[in-house]
């Protein structure tokens, strides 16, 4: 059967698939049993190209979430019968490695004629002298919009693979290319930004992270994925499949729309600033919040750039305690291990401490003069050093603290190696759009 | 007027971005939208945090939403991946923000509709 669909009247069904490099792959069946025409998967917090850069260190051919081919098998028959394409920005910093990572998972299903597109040219790090990048800088990388998907999908692409994307643009892109909308059309691409927004995060629109009644949550062990019905005017209804758990309602709407937003009357976007205080978000009952009325204008001059450095190296060390006296003991155990580096001479560049079951999160907001004793205290100390060496040569101190130290500590469990790690900046930058534009590409690749 | 904590009150989340923290403060009705916007200023949530935002604090509102925006600048230790802090990504900081008392006018105090999770043990 064919139907021919007009972009006036058609429905676009988005589903927002992954959250970040590590989300569970469960709820995206529920998603694409729902029916979907595009399964967009996000992988890449700003943390994750950290994760990421360290994969490379060890192997030039790593650099993308590897976890790609997983959602990529989860989806395969719909994508092989035409019903579903998936766009993801899982290429990392190695878009290249990624998009053969996906080629080579179709034609291992056995999957044909279908057509892989890989985007590239986010990555900036060559371009290091014109932006005056750090020399030491181990990736950089700029924010690309919608534009090389939309560009990608027009040339008939099934499965899109990028790097760096601005999160909403990802599922920006496919509302663009279906329904036709201009690039000066602002309050539309506003629309497919505020779509993709809440959707990029995927289960905290539908009860997840929910600072509400989140224990009122059906099936909490099944929380839903979410995802968009939308609409040619720019309007969507934000949903979740029926079989899954979590809900969809005006608050848990609202709190993942100003998620991380800054301004929520300038959000910034590669290709639209979005006014999301202009929105109308009604709850229609039955997990569905629907929301219109997005308005928005040019983009900024420039796109957003991160470049990544090395920053030392840390280590840390957790002593617990019981009442009574927790807290003074793990206060004790802390300055034990700050001693003993100091009288090592190790050459330490920054100390931070907590007291968890004190106020380790919570720090100078918790009024410590309406606190009962604490049944137990957890002391954290964590440390920064130039290099790893220093940073283990503290950890070695800590063993002392059991015989020698404060009276009755504890384990706090199992699975710590208590190995150095390394730190790593991370910071924005302004990017010359044309030096952005000119190195972009899409590669099609037919499976 | 009525003394309440903002967890009677209003929901929060929070994220971030490099080393910028980043929370939004929700009220369930007008009233308490009026009421937090009066009293959750920039500087008392500057003051709030201490030693945990080093940066400034700059505030903005979402009428259309019932919401406050607070982006506190310098708050996360340098930022995820370089952070000495458990909680590198600010999540916590959303909570903190919810020890706060403010004055309310009375309704919105009687009216507060934010529930306390039961503990199933």
């Amino acid at each position: 059967m064919t139907t021919v669909r007009s972009a006036d009247t058609m429905t676009i069904r988005l589903g927002g698939g992954q959250g970040f490099y590590g989300d569970g792959v469960g709820p995206v069946a529920d998603l694409l049993d729902a029916g979907l025409d595009y399964l967009v998967c996000e992988a890449l917090a700003e943390l994750t190209l950290a994760i990421l850069q360290k994969d490379r260190q060890r192997d030039e051919a790593l650099g993308f979430t590897r976890d790609l081919p997983v959602y990529l098998q989860a989806a395969m028959p719909f994508i092989v019968d035409g019903r579903t394409k998936f766009i993801t920005n899982a290429g990392g910093i190695n878009p290249v490695a990624a998009g053969r990572a996906a080629a080579a998972t179709l034609k291992a299903a056995g999957a044909t004629g279908i057509k892989v597109a890989t985007v590239v040219g986010d990555d900036v790090r060559g371009r290091g002298d014109e932006l005056r990048l750090p020399a030491d800088a181990l990736f950089a990388n700029a924010y690309l919009g919608a534009r090389p998907i939309v560009e990608a999908l027009d040339a008939g692409a099934t499965v899109v693979v990028t790097g760096r994307v601005a999160d909403a643009s990802l599922f920006a892109a496919p509302l663009i290319h279906e329904f036709g909308w201009g690039w000066d059309d602002w309050d539309r691409l506003a629309a497919g930004v505020t779509v993709g927004h809440l959707l990029e995060c995927s289960g905290q629109v539908t009860g997840g992270n929910y600072s509400g009644p989140w224990w009122e949550n059906p099936d909490p062990l099944r929380i839903a994925f979410p995802l968009a019905e939308c609409e040619s005017d720019g309007s969507a209804v934000i949903t979740k499949p029926e079989v899954a758990g979590g809900m969809v309602t005006f608050d848990t709407v609202r709190e993942q729309l100003l998620y991380e937003v800054h301004d929520p009357a300038n959000y910034l976007n590669p290709d639209v600033t979005a006014d999301f205080t202009a929105l109308s978000v009604d709850d229609l009952g039955d997990n569905r919040v629907r929301i219109s009325g997005a308005k928005g204008g040019p983009p900024p001059d420039t796109y957003k750039g991160l470049v990544c450095t090395p920053a030392g190296w840390a280590g840390e060390a957790r002593l617990a305690y019981p009442w009574p006296d927790a807290e003074a003991k793990a206060r004790a155990a802390l300055a034990f291990i700050k001693g003993r580096a100091r009288a090592n001479g190790v050459p330490v560049e920054e100390w931070y401490e907590e007291y968890f079951g004190v106020n380790a999160y919570g720090g100078p907001t918790v009024d410590l003069s309406a606190a009962t004793e604490p049944s137990e205290v957890i002391g954290r100390l964590a440390w920064r050093t130039a290099d790893a060496e220093s940073a283990g040569r503290v950890s070695q101190g800590t063993g002392v603290l059991g015989l020698s130290g404060p009276p009755t500590i504890s384990s706090t469990g199992r699975g710590r190696d208590g190995r150095p790690t390394q730190l790593l900046a991370v910071d924005a930058f302004p990017v010359d759009r044309k030096l952005v534009d000119s190195q972009v590409r899409v590669d099609i690749e037919e499976v | 007027m009525a003394r309440i904590q903002l967890r009677d009150l209003c929901g929060s989340r929070s994220g971030d971005k490099g080393d910028i923290s980043d929370l939004s403060l929700f009220a369930d009705d007008q009233a308490a939208y009026e009421a937090i916007k009066a009293e959750v200023t920039a500087e008392r949530v500057k003051e709030h945090f201490g030693d945990l935002v080093k940066g400034r604090v700059e505030r903005f509102e979402a009428p259309n939403v019932l919401a406050l925006k607070f982006v506190m600048y310098e708050a996360l230790g340098g930022g995820a991946p370089r952070s000495l802090r458990s909680d590198n990504l600010g999540k916590t900081h959303a909570a903190s923000l919810l020890r706060m008392y403010i004055d309310v006018p009375d309704e919105v105090a009687t009216g507060a509709r934010r529930r306390r999770a039961p503990v199933p043990r």
